[in-house]
C-alpha cells in the first residue's frame, strides 16, 4: 500500500461547523485538511441563472426522503453559501426544551446566557447586523403590515448581509455574486487558508477506519459536473476528525464506518429535527393591498414584490412565549422561495383537489408576484430516523446535481402537527383579514415536510442513550472524533439555526484544541477571530 | 448538452407531453394537437418546453422516459378508456381523466409515487423556472412561462437588480422582548 497522507486535524465539510473549526485549529498551529464534496465556487461564478449546470444547481443538495425532505448546501462554505442569511439568537426557551425524552435535552451546561458569548463571537466574525425598516424590502414590509393590522408585532430579523452592497436580486440561493451576503467564503475560510490550512473541494467521505494513534478518512474524488460519477479514492490520516458534512450526512457517515470503528451511539441517525418547519403560500389581493394597509411603492404598484428582496427579513415573534406549553411556540418569518422548488409544492388557496398542478395550479401562478411565503418554525418532537446508509454518499443521486433520495423517515407526531396547525390557523387569521389574501400550506404529500434547516441527527447532550455526542462535541465511545454541524443541535429552534450553529462550534473549539493538545498536536487556543474582507472590518451595527 | 429529441420515438414524446399538459395545461398547438387537451388558455408545460428539460442527460430522467411513458399508457389503459388506434391510451384520455390517474399516481400511498411526482417537478420547473435554458435568454426570447409569473427582466448586463425595493418606513411595532441586537429573549 503506498504511503497514506497525514494531517493533524481532518474535518469534514466546510459549512459553519467545519469552517469555524478550521480557522480556529489552523490559527491555533495545527496541520489541519478541510475535505469538501461539493465544488468550490466563487462570487465571479455566481450565476443569476436557474439552468441545469449553473451555480444553482452546483451548490444545492435537495436529498427527498420518506417524509422529509432536506435543502443544504453543497460547496465550500456550506449553507453558507446558500443560505439567507438571516441570524436570530434562539429563544431563552429553547434551551430548556424537554421533547420526546422527559427531561431537559439540552446539556446543563448551555443555556442562552451561557451561549450569549459565543453568539457574540459569530455576529462579530461575519458580521451579523440589525436590519433597519428603512430597507426592508416590500415583501417583508407587506408581511409586517399584514401583522400590524391584526395586532400583532413583527422584527426586522438580524442578518449576515451587508445591505450597502445587496441589490436585493433575490438569488441568494444561488450564491452572491455581490458579496454582501457575509457567507463563511468571507471570514472564516479565508482566515483558516491565511493559516495554513488546506481546503479540498469535490472530495466526498465515504467513512473511517481507525489507525494507531487517531483515524483514517476514506474518501472519494467526485466528478465536477456530474455528481453521479465518483473517481479516485483516497485516504488521510488524521488525529483529531471534526465531521461537519451536514446534518443529512454526517450520521451516514458514521454508520457506514460502524463495522470498522465499533459500535456508534444509538441517537447517531436518530432524533432528526426539521427545525419544525413548515411553509405557506399566500396570494395577495393588490387592490386590498392598498385600500386597507396603505401600502403602495413608488411606481405606484401596491405589492406585486414577490421577487425583489434578500430571503426573509421580517418575523413575527409573538408566540416566541417560553409560557407557552412546548409544541405551542413558533416563529412565522416571510420568505421567498425561487420557482420550480418553490412552487410545485403550494397549493391553491380554497381550490378543489387538484391543489398543486392543473388549471388552478395554473392561474394561482399568474399571480406568482402577488405571492407572500411565509415560513413556520416550530417545536418538532425529534422523530426523524436514518435507515441503512447508501453505497456511497449520503443519498442516491438522480440528477447529475441537486436532486437525489436519501434513507431519513420523518413521521410528524401529533406534538408536530400541533404546533404546525396552531402556526397554520394564525397564518390564515392575520393574512386573510379584510380580504388581504388567501392563503394555503404547501402540500406534505408528494416529496414529505420540507426543510432548509435539519437538525439534531449527531446531537450533544448529558444522556447517553438520547445524545450521541457529550457537552464538548465529542462522539461517544469514539474519542478524538467530535461533531460541529447542525446535527449537534439537540432540537428545534423556532428561528433560523445557522447563528446557534456556529455559536456551539465556537463553544466547542476550546475543548477540541485540548484534545489536539492531548494527542501530541502542538496547537493552542488563541480566541482570535478571522479579520474577513472589507465589509467586515467596518462598523458593527448591532 | 442540446437535446436529443430524435432519439426519443413519437409515442413517448406525445404520452410525457400529456402528461406535462396534465400538470400545468395550455392551449393546443394545432386543432390537430392530441397531447395538449387544451384545457386552459395560454401555453402550458410543453409549450414551455418540458420535453427539452426532460431530455437533458444531466436531469436523471432522460433514459427513463420510454419506460415511464409505458407505465403510464397501462395504467391508463386500465381504466378502460375506449381505445384509439390513432394515440397512446394516456392521450386517448380526456383531461378530467388523466388529472384523476395523475392524482392517484402522485398520491402518499402509491407505489409509484417518487417516479411520478419527480416527472411533476420536472415538467413544473421547465414552465416557471425554464431550467433547460440560461434564464436571461429565456426571458429575452419570451419563455412562457416566465412570461406566465410576470418574472421580471434582467439588467443589460444579464443580472438582476432592483433598485427600488422597500416601503421605506416602520410598518409594525417590534415584539416587545427584543434584545438590544434585534434577537428574541
Amino acid at each position: 500500500m503506498s504511503a497514506v497522507e497525514s494531517t493533524d486535524v481532518l474535518v469534514i465539510g466546510s459549512g459553519f461547523g467545519g469552517a469555524i473549526a478550521a480557522y480556529h485549529l489552523a490559527a491555533g498551529g495545527a496541520k489541519v485538511v478541510v475535505l469538501e464534496r461539493g465544488p468550490w465556487v466563487t462570487a465571479d461564478e455566481f450565476d443569476h441563472d436557474f439552468l441545469l449546470g449553473s451555480s444553482y444547481t452546483r451548490v444545492f443538495d435537495f436529498v427527498v426522503g420518506d417524509g422529509m425532505s432536506i435543502l443544504g448546501g453543497n460547496c465550500v462554505g456550506g449553507g453558507s453559501v446558500v443560505y439567507f442569511a438571516t441570524m436570530p439568537r434562539a429563544p431563552g426557551f429553547v434551551f430548556e426544551r424537554h421533547g420526546s425524552i422527559g427531561r431537559r435535552m439540552w446539556p446543563a451546561a448551555i443555556s442562552r446566557e451561557t451561549l450569549d458569548p459565543w453568539y457574540e463571537r459569530v455576529e462579530q466574525a461575519l458580521p451579523v447586523t440589525q436590519q433597519r425598516w428603512e430597507n426592508v424590502p416590500y415583501a417583508g414590509g407587506l408581511w409586517a403590515a399584514a401583522c400590524n393590522h391584526a395586532g400583532r408585532t413583527a422584527n426586522p430579523a438580524p442578518s449576515a448581509v451587508d445591505v450597502d452592497l445587496c441589490t436585493n436580486c433575490n438569488w441568494m440561493m444561488a450564491g452572491c455574486k455581490f458579496d454582501a451576503k457575509r457567507s463563511l467564503l468571507l471570514n472564516y475560510l479565508p482566515g483558516a487558508l491565511a493559516h495554513g490550512a488546506e481546503i479540498r473541494p469535490l472530495h466526498e467521505v465515504q467513512h473511517l477506519t481507525r489507525t494507531g494513534d487517531g483515524y483514517r478518512v476514506h474518501y472519494r474524488i467526485v466528478d465536477d459536473e456530474d455528481y453521479r460519477v465518483l473517481h479516485d479514492t483516497g485516504a488521510i490520516d488524521a488525529k483529531i476528525v471534526i465531521m461537519a458534512a451536514g446534518t443529512g450526512a454526517t450520521p451516514v457517515i458514521l454508520r457506514r464506518s460502524e463495522p470498522h470503528l465499533g459500535a456508534m451511539p444509538p441517537a447517531v441517525g436518530r432524533y432528526f429535527s426539521g427545525n419544525g418547519e413548515r411553509l405557506n403560500t399566500a396570494v395577495f389581493d393588490e387592490d386590498r393591498v392598498r385600500d386597507v394597509l396603505g401600502l403602495e411603492r413608488p411606481d405606484g404598484q401596491a405589492y406585486a414584490g414577490y421577487q425583489i428582496g434578500r430571503g426573509p427579513v421580517v418575523a413575527n415573534w409573538d408566540h416566541l412565549d417560553g409560557s407557552l406549553p412546548e409544541h405551542e411556540r413558533f416563529s412565522l418569518e416571510q420568505l421567498f422561495f425561487p420557482p420550480g422548488l418553490g412552487t410545485i409544492l403550494a397549493q391553491v388557496p380554497d381550490g378543489t383537489d387538484p391543489l398543486w398542478f392543473g388549471r388552478d395550479k395554473k392561474e394561482m401562478l399568474r399571480r406568482w408576484q402577488s405571492w407572500l411565503t411565509i415560513f413556520i418554525m416550530s417545536e418538532d418532537d425529534n422523530e426523524g430516523v436514518f435507515g441503512e446508509p447508501p453505497e456511497t454518499g449520503n443519498a442516491v443521486r438522480l440528477s447529475q446535481q441537486m436532486l437525489g433520495t436519501g434513507p431519513l423517515r420523518y413521521e410528524p407526531t401529533e406534538n408536530t402537527w400541533r404546533g404546525w396547525n396552531l402556526a397554520d390557523a394564525e397564518i390564515k387569521d392575520i393574512l386573510e383579514r379584510d380580504g388581504l389574501a388567501r392563503v394555503a400550506p404547501w402540500t406534505n404529500d408528494l416529496v414529505g415536510a420540507y426543510t432548509v434547516h435539519p437538525l439534531s441527527s449527531c446531537r450533544i447532550g448529558d444522556d447517553p442513550a438520547t445524545s450521541a455526542l457529550d457537552d464538548r462535541h465529542e462522539l461517544r465511545g469514539h474519542p478524538g472524533i467530535f461533531v460541529t454541524d447542525g446535527s449537534a443541535v439537540p432540537g428545534a429552534l423556532t428561528v433560523n439555526p445557522a447563528l446557534t450553529i456556529s455559536a456551539l462550534a465556537e463553544r466547542a473549539m476550546p475543548g477540541i484544541v485540548r484534545a489536539a493538545r492531548e494527542r501530541g498536536v502542538a496547537v493552542r487556543y488563541a480566541g482570535s477571530l478571522p479579520e474577513g474582507e472589507a465589509a467586515s472590518r467596518r462598523p458593527v451595527h448591532i | 448538452m442540446p437535446p436529443n429529441r430524435h432519439d426519443t420515438d413519437s409515442t413517448t414524446i406525445l404520452t410525457v407531453e400529456a402528461f406535462a399538459d396534465t400538470i400545468l395545461p395550455g392551449e393546443k398547438r394545432d386543432p390537430s394537437d392530441r397531447a395538449v387537451a387544451g384545457a386552459a388558455p395560454g401555453p402550458g408545460a410543453v409549450a414551455a418546453g418540458a420535453i427539452d428539460l426532460l431530455e437533458l442527460p444531466g436531469g436523471g430522467l432522460a433514459g427513463t422516459l420510454p419506460g415511464l411513458a409505458d407505465a403510464l399508457n397501462g395504467h391508463a389503459a386500465e381504466l378502460g378508456a375506449a381505445a384509439d388506434p390513432d394515440v397512446p391510451p394516456f392521450v386517448a384520455l380526456d383531461f378530467e381523466q388523466r388529472t384523476r390517474l395523475v392524482q392517484r399516481l402522485t398520491a402518499p400511498d402509491h407505489p409509484e409515487k417518487a417516479m411520478w411526482v419527480a416527472l411533476a417537478l420536472f415538467c413544473n420547473m421547465a414552465f416557471d423556472s425554464a431550467a433547460h435554458l440560461n434564464t436571461a435568454a429565456a426571458l429575452e426570447a419570451g419563455h412562457p412561462g416566465l412570461l406566465t409569473i410576470g418574472y421580471r427582466q434582467p439588467e443589460p448586463d444579464g443580472v438582476w437588480r432592483f433598485p427600488s425595493y422597500s416601503y421605506g418606513r416602520r410598518l409594525a411595532d417590534v415584539h416587545p422582548a427584543t434584545t438590544s441586537g434585534g434577537s428574541p429573549a
